[in-house]
């Protein structure tokens, strides 16, 4: 059983009496002590700023030419905090029990309980930096609600609340490197972790301008990666979004958590051809005053909607769960989505899409109200589409988008490796096997800002003796060589095939079998086709150009070949895990329908351990215990 | 559809370049601009030819990663939209379009339609923030913000940081990318107590930093994705001279 390091003591005070014995380390130490940060979104971002005000030596990579570029900026809907502003009864509690209970019962109390905690200084933090939130007339800050909640807690700024927080974080951050306290490394990927007695000591980074390699050393790693819906090729990740920092970290020894829980996004706009290089969210949001529907009678699905009565459509998320209708969780929302349109009741040229609704908003409210919700929503839906969403509704399908597996940590975001910590999208830790919406922005927040600061002081404490490590030393030799020999192979295959041909195989597979609907057969059909994607892309891929130059081309030969090793263990552990939670579900698994947990035999998370690239991977369990809150079916009837 | 593209091709920041011709068919014309960049590079590709680089990543709009100037305009013809919102139903058929990467001293092409815009990050180190560490804010609702000039400052917030207004300007000027992060802070109290040296600092940065003087043309706003005013200039100006004033 691995141990998460949870604090002892009632729930409600493990984190403050957590904080309060953690070791500190003293100024003087703190200027002596390296810490590597890898991403600049909200989670990394935030964390590299916070480590510099510290007063660390902080050195800040990203793959994108600025931090400010990291896709955090591309989430809309909002952020979630306890602040209760609205006086709907909203609490610590209640946003605890709202995430475990959207995670479906696969996430840790102690973390989420933090989390609930932290999230209400998060906003406080963002106010003071100037991030622009909506604000009501009398000057006080505005929230609305959002999927899985009953209350009013999400705090936005217009559609680009993403936008907006990240944009804080590079301003904390930026004034951290010009203070000196921080160094930035933009256009340069990490492709390589180096351990040395066990623990992480540095990396080795990729200069995407020159293609030179660089060594760096630090007394920890901190890995904001991201997530890797990527893997699917369509996602609405960003088109550099990547799983290679991770991927590398399994490799040398960090497990990698739940790898098969993955989110995908109700609201998104459908596919229109093979040459589609990504797919865009609609924000939740929409869903507040937006209907879903689809047409009750098949013959009905080539009209134009205005076409079709009243009585003939089927509005079936509030007919199928009456006390949350439209507003019901992501899963179940895209499972719905899913199931009329096996029925054959989808509607558009694919017959891939449902309708989001807005007549009876525009007629409840007037046209003006939902342009100012939803304007720059409804502009981007008209640039994508060519349609006008004010008088047809909106045809939408579901899209990956975000996942909730990432990297093992245990309480103190601290990876199975010494010194290499996880926050953000990239560990496992918060969301269990569904986030809710505009959670995601407030744990990047949470870990960067509140909990890794922190917690990381708890290991470097012991390391304020440690010299810093020559990036001479053996161990960043081998690995620099261990890269140096893998993009000198990718380029000299010379094969027939492109790197996109290789990733838009592997996730159509990935979408088929490792989806939205899972069974054994296919899973195990899947492996098959992975491994067979594996030995093709190594003896078939056409990377064009050389190694010492800028060459996004093999940046993305790189990414793809660890796409499709983590492919494989995301299928072993959904054919590990039988049962249905959240977004994973099993079509063995179900009642009518509906997702059928197994607490008795999973209960717990699923830690994978890297066993060589044509082995088995070792499964570690951490079991889930809920002492706060009583396992129950998760209904939104 | 059909398309001849003139594309801006440079192997590094140190050599010349040139543009070169390539032709497409079969353009679909609910594709992206940027996904019919893809279909050519990945023709490149099969023909053993090096692809076009070019930056993008989010290809959502909003992270301001794309940046190509279009048959002389910087994202294309189309009014308020980035690169990557632009689709090749806002083209032709047999249109040839020309490509190049922003043109400015202190953009440098790294390679082909691919610039450095890291002189953006240098602005904003000069100034471009509030000093609040992590931990020291006050309750968010303690200071009530008037709505208006909450919505006026998120309307600055929203530039993407492109760098579109410095290829429009004729001065290569970066005015509007700077007024827009020093009035986001200037019209909330928050920002207020380094108001001035904020809007110092950024101007001199952005002036060492090579960019050339503003001349009022107002290419900036007609060009950029998000519709930045250049009222947002008429502030950083009086801010400008009333901290010069000051000092």
């Amino acid at each position: 059983m691995l141990d998460s390091r949870i604090p002892e003591g009632p729930l409600e005070e493990k984190w403050t009496k957590h904080k309060s014995s953690i070791k500190l380390v003293n100024p003087a130490n703190k200027r002596k002590i390296d810490v590597l940060v890898i991403g600049t979104g909200l989670a990394g971002g935030s964390a590299a700023a916070t480590l510099g005000e510290l007063g660390y030596n902080v050195k800040v990579f990203c793959f994108q030419d600025s931090p400010r570029r990291a896709h955090s900026i591309a989430a809309q809907g909002g952020i979630n905090a306890a602040k209760n502003y609205k006086n709907d009864g909203d609490s610590v509690h209640r946003l605890f029990y709202d995430t475990i209970k959207g995670g479906d019962f696969r996430a840790r109390e102690a973390n989420v309980h933090r989390l609930a905690e932290v999230s209400v200084d998060i906003i406080d933090q963002c106010v003071a930096q100037g991030v622009p939130f909506a604000r009501e007339y009398g000057g006080l800050l505005d929230n609305r609600s959002f999927g899985g909640s009953q209350v009013s807690r999400t705090f936005y700024a217009r559609g680009q609340t993403g936008q907006q927080l990240l944009l804080g974080a590079y301003s904390a951050l930026e004034r951290q490197v010009g203070l000196g306290n921080v160094k930035q490394y933009t256009r340069h990927e990490m492709v390589e972790i180096v351990n040395i007695d066990g623990k992480a000591r540095g990396i080795i980074a990729r200069n995407l301008i020159n293609g030179k390699l660089e060594k760096f050393f630090g007394h920890a790693v901190v890995l904001a990666t991201g997530g890797y819906g990527n893997v699917f090729f369509l996602s609405t990740n960003a088109m550099g979004s990547n799983v290679t920092a991770s991927w590398k970290a399994y490799k040398k020894g960090a497990f990698f958590g739940n790898p098969c829980f993955t989110q995908i996004h109700p609201t998104c706009v459908p596919v229109t051809g093979s040459y589609q290089s990504k797919l865009t969210l609609m924000s939740e949001s929409l869903r507040n005053d937006g209907r879903v529907w689809v047409p009750k009678k098949k013959e009905d699905c080539k009209k134009r909607p205005q076409d079709i009565a009243e009585e003939d459509r089927d509005y079936y998320l509030e007919r199928k769960y009456p006390s949350f209708g439209n507003l019901a969780p992501r899963d179940i929302a895209s499972r719905a989505a899913k199931e009329a349109c096996d029925d054959g009741r989808g509607v558009g040229v694919s017959g891939l899409a449902v309708y989001l609704d807005f007549a009876d908003a525009i007629n409840r409210l007037g046209k003006s109200v939902v342009e100012a919700r939803y304007g720059n929503l409804f502009d981007m839906y008209e640039h994508i589409t060519n349609e006008n969403p004010y008088e047809m509704p909106m045809r939408i399908y579901p899209a990956v988008h975000y996942t909730m597996g990432g990297t093992w940590v245990d309480y103190n975001l601290m990876t199975t490796v010494p010194g290499l910590y996880a926050i953000g999208e990239a560990n496992f830790s918060d969301h269990g096997a569904n986030r809710l919406g505009a959670s995601a922005l407030m744990q990047g927040l949470a870990d960067g800002y509140f909990v890794l600061p922190y917690t990381i002081g708890n290991y470097l404490a012991d390391e304020i003796f440690t010299k810093p490590i020559s990036t001479d030393h053996p161990a960043f030799l081998e690995a620099e060589n261990e890269v140096k020999d893998r993009y000198n192979k990718l380029i000299s295959i010379k094969g027939k095939r492109t790197v996109d041909d290789f990733h838009k195989e592997l996730g159509k597979v990935m979408w088929d079998y490792c989806g939205m609907a899972r069974d054994k057969e296919g899973l195990e059909k899947a492996r098959e086709l992975i491994k067979q994607i594996r030995k093709e892309f190594w003896s078939d891929v056409n990377v064009p150009g050389g190694v010492d130059e800028m060459n996004p081309e093999l940046d993305k030969a790189g990414r793809v070949a660890d796409f499709i090793e983590l492919g494989e263990l995301m299928v072993v552990d959904a054919l590990n895990r039988n049962e249905s939670c959240g977004g994973h579900f099993r079509t063995e698994y179900q009642d009518a329908g509906e997702a059928k947990r197994n607490d008795n035999d999973y209960a717990y998370v699923a830690a994978w351990e890297f066993n060589g690239i044509d082995a088995d991977p070792v499964l570690h369990k951490e079991e889930l215990k809920f002492e706060n809150i009583k396992l129950a079916v998760r209904s939104y009837k | 559809m059909k398309f001849t593209l003139k594309i801006w091709r440079q192997k590094n920041t140190n050599t010349a370049g040139k543009f070169v011709d390539y032709q497409i068919s079969d353009v679909n014309s609910d594709m992206s601009f940027l996904e019919m960049m893809d279909v050519l590079n990945d023709e490149l590709v099969r023909k053993g030819e090096e692809p076009v680089v070019f930056d993008h990543d989010c290809r959502e709009g909003i992270c301001g990663m794309c940046s190509m100037y279009i048959n002389g305009r910087a994202h294309g013809p189309k009014r308020a939209t980035t690169t990557c919102q632009l689709y090749m139903r806002n083209f032709s058929d047999g249109e040839t379009i020309t490509i190049e990467p922003w043109r400015a001293s202190s953009f440098p092409v790294l390679r082909d339609l691919s610039v450095d815009r890291s002189s953006f990050d240098n602005i904003i180190q000069a100034g471009g923030f509030i000093s609040v560490n992590t931990g020291q804010a006050q309750d968010a609702n303690s200071t009530p913000v008037n709505k208006e000039d909450a919505d006026l400052s998120m309307d600055a917030a929203a530039c993407i940081g492109c760098g579109a207004c410095v290829a429009a300007c004729k001065n290569a000027s970066a005015m509007l990318f700077v007024s827009a992060k020093v009035s986001q802070f200037a019209l909330l109290p928050q920002g207020q107590s380094e108001r001035s040296e904020r809007v110092l600092a950024m101007v001199n940065t952005m002036e060492e930093e090579g960019f050339g003087s503003c001349t009022n043309t107002g290419a900036c706003e007609a060009e950029c994705p998000k519709e930045i005013s250049i009222s947002n200039i008429a502030r950083l100006n009086r801010d400008f001279l009333a901290a010069s004033i000051m000092k």
